[in-house]
């Protein structure tokens, strides 16, 4: 780049210089930024897409107060199809609630422990499992949901059916919990040294040091992995889709069957014609759960990026 | 140089063979309902072994599965266990289909309950209480039986996801046009997995094609009018129209069939096509004999 002052000048000499180099230069130059704009390039594209297909449910057969206050989905019935996704909604909202309760004590304590307590090799494996069993195919979960949750459900509680909200709270709640952990690792250890220092020379034990000092100063980027694993929580769909149940239900206990929006599209989609309502309006639920997901992540990065300027 | 003229000739002679195979072998699409799924399946396996140059390749996935690949215009043949709607002939014409409806088979709906359960015989009116909105029976006690290994007696209701012909069909039979089902239901994906789930759950409760019935489920005997007779399903009573919760089972082709498509359909209503769906427990659209 620095060549491109030469040009018209000494002839020969940078002309070689241009061909090779420069093109090369260039070429890498536009292949990073398409790299660099591709993310919002896709974003755009997919939220055109599911709009443009979801968009004649949106304008002419959705009634709005039906869509979010009817418990009622029912999209296939011939005469009077329902379309309400309250039900859909609690299912989600219930079993992604329980799964934060499982997974916020795991992954903060998994956290503290990796950030805080462990060091050298203790550590590092530790960082490489956490990993590990982030990278677990979610379908995966959705078999041990299947398989050896149901019955240890139905064995333990007593109850009709072990496909239910405490199921698949469970199984999302590990699932969620090696991000979170992650992320608040990461908090953690952005809090300075010379805090931890400070409260030493205080006379402060370690528990003090942590409990007062460290997750205080921690408390954003905490919150910001909390808000990650709502998110993560929303919209997973095949774990979900094997442990709920799937069945259209406004839970009263945590041992119903709920059935979750990203469950509904995955069962659906494929067998409704292409362009009818039912069809149109599964786009419709794609669009819901893309600006929810885009709200909690857009949230969870403004506070974790508000402690970096901080 | 000879490695180079060897792959080369070797291309060449499997895209020649491709091409033969193409030319050869009909393939013909055929999806849709899981009630027919494993008597369409056996239907393509017998039929390659007379015709061996036309292949059949059966999947299932629920009637409105077929139907709405039938309207998408990716299957020959779609397999449904309802008619098409209206709005659906509607959506297929403008995507330039014209389904053509083809009965193959009666079949008859059982609903399934624990062999536990000690319940003999259900009426519709009885069974709108239990799977209608509003309905009042939620609990086994309300129906005057104690089911034992049941513990709150509380009946679970086991269904068919809604783009099931036998979802469909079972609602129009038993909740009437206008019904609907009630919330909470645990909606299956196909129906073995309905009989799956009744055969482990003493609570449970669901409906499936006859020909899914296995030992460990037990049929319950079905009438039309409260106090009235009772009819127990099976082929016999599906064909002479008896039970009350029979319904026939389709294909449908865009357009009148033509050419190997014609082929299959003919010999699917042939005797022995029809000895076929007979011995998956269904019965035949006439009279037979199967040796």
């Amino acid at each position: 780049m620095a060549g491109a002052s030469g040009i018209g000048g000494r002839g020969d000499h940078h002309f070689d210089r241009r061909n090779l180099d420069w093109y090369i230069d260039r070429a890498v130059q536009a292949l990073v930024f398409l790299g660099g704009i591709s993310a919002i390039v896709f974003i755009i594209g997919i939220f055109v897409f599911i709009t443009k297909e979801g968009m004649g449910f949106l304008l002419e057969t959705v009634d709005f107060q039906e869509f979010f206050t009817s418990p009622y989905w029912y999209p296939s019935d011939e005469d009077a199809p329902e379309y309400g996704i309250l039900a859909l909604i609690a299912g989600t909202a219930s079993v992604t609630g329980l799964a934060m309760v499982v997974a916020i004590p795991f992954s903060l304590g998994a956290a503290i422990f990796i950030a805080e307590f462990a060091d050298g090799r203790l550590r590092e494996w530790l960082k490489i499992l956490v990993e590990l069993l982030a990278a677990i195919p979610s379908v995966v979960w959705g078999f041990v949901g299947l398989t050896i949750m149901n019955p240890l459900i139905i064995d333990l509680f007593d109850v009709p059916v072990g496909l239910n909200v405490l199921n698949a709270g469970i199984i999302l709640g590990l699932m969620a919990a090696p991000i979170m952990t992650s992320i608040a690792e990461d908090a953690l250890k952005a809090v300075p040294d010379r805090y931890r220092e400070a409260a030493e020379a205080l006379g402060a034990t370690r528990w003090q040091v942590i409990f007062r000092t460290v997750l205080p100063a921690a408390k954003n980027g905490l919150l910001g992995a909390v808000l990650l694993g709502v998110g993560r929580g929303f919209g997973e769909t095949m774990a979900v889709l094997m442990a709920t149940g799937h069945a259209v239900n406004l839970p009263t206990s945590v041992f119903d069957s709920v059935r979750a929006l990203t469950a509904t599209i995955a069962a659906e989609l494929g067998e409704t014609a292409v362009g009818s309502d039912h069809y149109q309006a599964l786009f419709t639920i794609g669009i819901f759960l893309f600006l929810i997901t885009f709200l909690i992540n857009l949230t969870a990065d403004l506070i974790v990026r508000g402690i970096r300027k901080s | 140089m000879k490695a180079k003229f060897f792959s080369v000739t070797l291309l060449t002679a499997g895209i020649a063979l491709t091409a033969l195979n193409a030319g050869a072998r009909t393939l013909i699409q055929n999806k849709g309902s899981d009630t027919l799924v494993n008597v369409a399946q056996a239907w393509a396996e017998q039929y390659a072994k007379i015709h061996p140059e036309v292949a059949v390749a059966v999947s299932g996935g629920g009637s409105g599965t077929g139907i709405a690949a039938m309207i998408n215009g990716t299957v020959d043949i779609a397999n449904a266990s309802r008619k098409m709607k209206k709005k659906e002939l509607k959506l297929a014409e403008k995507h330039g289909q014209n389904p053509v409806e083809h009965v193959v088979g009666y079949d008859a709906l059982a609903v399934f309950v624990h062999p536990d359960n000690p319940i003999k015989s259900l009426s519709f009116a009885q069974l709108k209480q239990i799977y209608g909105r509003k309905g009042k029976f939620s609990k086994w006690t309300d129906l005057g039986v104690q089911v034992p290994g049941c513990k709150n007696q509380e009946i679970v209701l086991v269904s068919r996801q809604n783009n099931s012909g036998t979802y469909a069909y079972f609602k129009k039979a038993v909740l009437g046009r206008k019904g609907k089902y009630r919330m909470g239901t645990r909606d299956m994906h196909g129906s073995k997995d309905v009989v799956d789930l009744v055969e482990k759950t003493p609570c449970a409760i669901g409906y499936s094609g006859l020909a899914y019935a296995t030992d460990h489920v037990k049929m319950v005997c079905v009438a039309k009018e409260d106090g009235g007779p009772c009819v127990i399903p099976s082929v016999a009573t599906a064909s002479d129209g008896s039970y009350p919760i029979a319904r026939p089972l389709f294909m449908y082709t865009n357009g009148e069939p033509q050419g190997k498509v014609k082929d299959y359909l003919d010999w699917i209503l042939s005797d022995v096509g029809q000895c076929i769906i007979l011995k998956k427990g269904y019965a035949p659209v006439n009279k037979i004999s199967c040796e």
